[in-house]
């Protein structure tokens, strides 16, 4: 498959990674081994990480609470932000790691079942690690579009049925 | 006061012959038959099913928040015209001026415009079919007299020069190109456009090129018939951001033409139009400095249902030409043995699936229907799925 194609299937992965290979091939008007042979392979290369949904949480009535922190680090060696940032990233309950520009150095965010679930675990586990100078925690009080869904359901003018 | 018991006319009188010669749209009275139905899975739809991207939206929004809600020249926004003139010779690298370039309600005022400013009485106009339905009205409503010209399944529907040949007389003024196609998808290639020149200019036709699916073409790049040698001064090519930006309901299109005919447009817009909606005007200088990552995206949607839907139909057996641009496929549904009417009725009835019939956009339509693949994969596979059972219990009788 061309670089074009590949991105193309890239694309619509992204966005619908449910569609089968089948219906793929016809997409995009090449073989269904072209297909799966070219999804492996972009696995395999570590380009498709994994096959995510995105999930309202709030429409099922669940109570998920998600908070995003600002770190600020203050590095003790030459190991540099790496070190700090995967040891973070290891707890189950932080969702996404950035390293970013601005007045602080670490954003991630966590997700906890209640507030004081994730104030604790920020106060447990974060706060007290020997780099970390201080964290401001933001609580999500709404969700309205997550990676690159939006989450909210306006009512869509209908299309006349017939038209020229 | 001027009822027609106190006047004693006859109710018939008050509406001009002209307008009464014209037969009503083939498309309206299908539409009649699917209004109020919400069963159905409509393959009518002959516009995107894409709400305008948001950051056009946006920007009319902020045009009002400011307060333009003017007037703009008759001609339209001068910014607007220069980018329209910086596309073009990007797409099709011929160079007009923005004096060339006149802004308009819709490609469909554009067209209008275009017919009444060359028109004399009982002018002759070559309409290519099958084809959309305003033209040959319009022609007619302008004085003039359109004269089909069929196109066939064997050449994919495009235009060849001993069709072209066979319609013309002293009388004949213009044709009109509209390729990409609606109905049939079907799209002239440069080669093919070459192949019409010697005759067109033999004839001293003017070119009348409906290019609004233009950068709806999936296969190869879209050719305007005005970048081939000597063309520019016989072509008045229109265009708009109905199809490429989802903009139908905004109305905004445009014409680009030798500067007389742009001036005798701009005089009949002035007093008609007066000037496109400044609203309008602004979301699409939005659209052409912004627009082209979206653009791109819903062209590439597009392009998939057309992959599956075409390869679905001709699995079906109704056999369907690969349709290079627009947003339509073409299916032939001879194989049935019904007309396209009666398959279109009662495939709406049996199935619940509304598609146009072929013969809606020209005699030589007849035994095809048209079906808008503008509309999602998951209503496309339903669509398909029912057309098939359909197919099934009709084989040829």
């Amino acid at each position: 498959m061309d670089d074009d194609r590949l991105k193309e299937l890239l694309e619509v992965v992204e966005h619908s990674p449910k569609i089968p290979p089948e219906e793929l091939a016809e997409m995009l008007g090449v073989s269904v081994s072209e297909v799966t042979q070219s999804l492996d392979e972009l696995e395999e290369r570590g380009v498709i990480r994994n096959y995510k949904a995105v999930i309202d949480w709030d429409a099922l009535g669940e109570e998920y609470v998600y908070a995003i922190i600002e770190l600020k680090v203050a590095l003790e060696d030459r190991s540099g932000y790496d070190a700090i940032a995967k040891r973070i990233a290891g707890f189950p309950e932080v969702r996404s790691v950035h390293l970013v520009s601005g007045d602080h150095d670490l954003s991630i965010t966590v997700r906890g079942r209640s507030m004081k679930s994730v104030a604790f675990f920020v106060a447990e586990k974060i706060a007290p690690l020997k780099e970390i100078r201080g964290t401001v925690t933001h609580f999500v009080l709404k969700a309205y579009k997550e990676d690159g869904i939006i989450l909210f359901d306006d009512e869509r003018p209908k299309r006349l049925s017939i038209t020229p | 006061m001027f009822s027609e018991q106190t006047t004693g006319r006859q109710k018939v009188e008050r509406i001009s012959r002209r307008v009464q010669e014209i037969p009503p749209s083939g498309i309206r009275e299908f539409f009649d038959l699917v209004m109020g139905r919400d069963d159905i899975v409509s393959l009518g739809v002959g516009e995107p099913d894409f709400a305008t991207p948001w950051h056009i939206r946006e920007a009319c929004i902020y045009s009002l928040e400011k307060g333009y809600t003017t007037y703009t020249s008759n001609q339209g926004l001068l910014e607007l015209r220069e980018l329209i003139c910086e596309e073009v010779q990007e797409d099709q690298g011929v160079t007009y001026s923005p004096d060339s370039v006149l802004i308009t309600t819709g490609v469909s005022e554009a067209s209008d415009l275009a017919l009444r400013a060359i028109l004399n009485p009982g002018d002759e106009v070559l309409v290519p079919e099958p084809s959309y339905v305003s033209y040959k009205p319009c022609v007619s409503l302008a004085g003039g007299r359109p004269i089909p010209v069929e196109t066939r399944r064997e050449d994919e529907f495009r235009l060849t020069p001993e069709g072209l040949e066979r319609e013309i007389t002293p009388r004949t003024k213009a044709v009109i190109l509209s390729y990409p196609n609606n109905p049939t998808g079907a799209i002239m290639e440069r080669r093919d456009l070459e192949e019409l020149v010697d005759t067109i200019n033999e004839h001293d036709l003017l070119v009348i090129s409906d290019e609004v699916y233009s950068k709806l073409t999936y296969e190869g790049r879209h050719t305007s018939i005005a970048r081939l040698n000597g063309m520019m001064e016989e072509t008045i090519i229109l265009n708009g951001f109905s199809k490429s930006h989802a903009m139908t309901g905004l109305r905004i299109g445009y014409a680009i033409a030798p500067q007389e005919i742009i001036d005798a447009m701009n005089k009949i817009h002035q007093y008609t139009m007066l000037c496109a909606p400044i609203t309008a005007q602004m979301g699409a200088i939005e659209a052409l400095r912004n627009g082209s990552v979206e653009m791109e995206r819903m062209k590439r949607e597009y392009n998939h249902r057309r992959r599956v839907f075409v390869k679905g139909l001709n699995r079906i057996g109704l056999d369907c030409i690969t349709p290079g641009g627009a947003f339509y496929a073409f299916p032939s549904i001879r194989r049935t043995g019904l007309g396209s009417e009666e398959f279109a009725a009662r495939l709406l009835a049996e199935q619940r699936v509304a598609a146009v019939p072929g013969n809606a956009f020209g005699r030589c339509g007849e035994g095809h229907i048209r079906c808008s693949y503008a509309t999602s994969l998951e209503e496309l596979k339903i669509a398909l799925d029912r057309i098939e059972e359909f197919v099934n219990q009709h084989p040829r009788g």
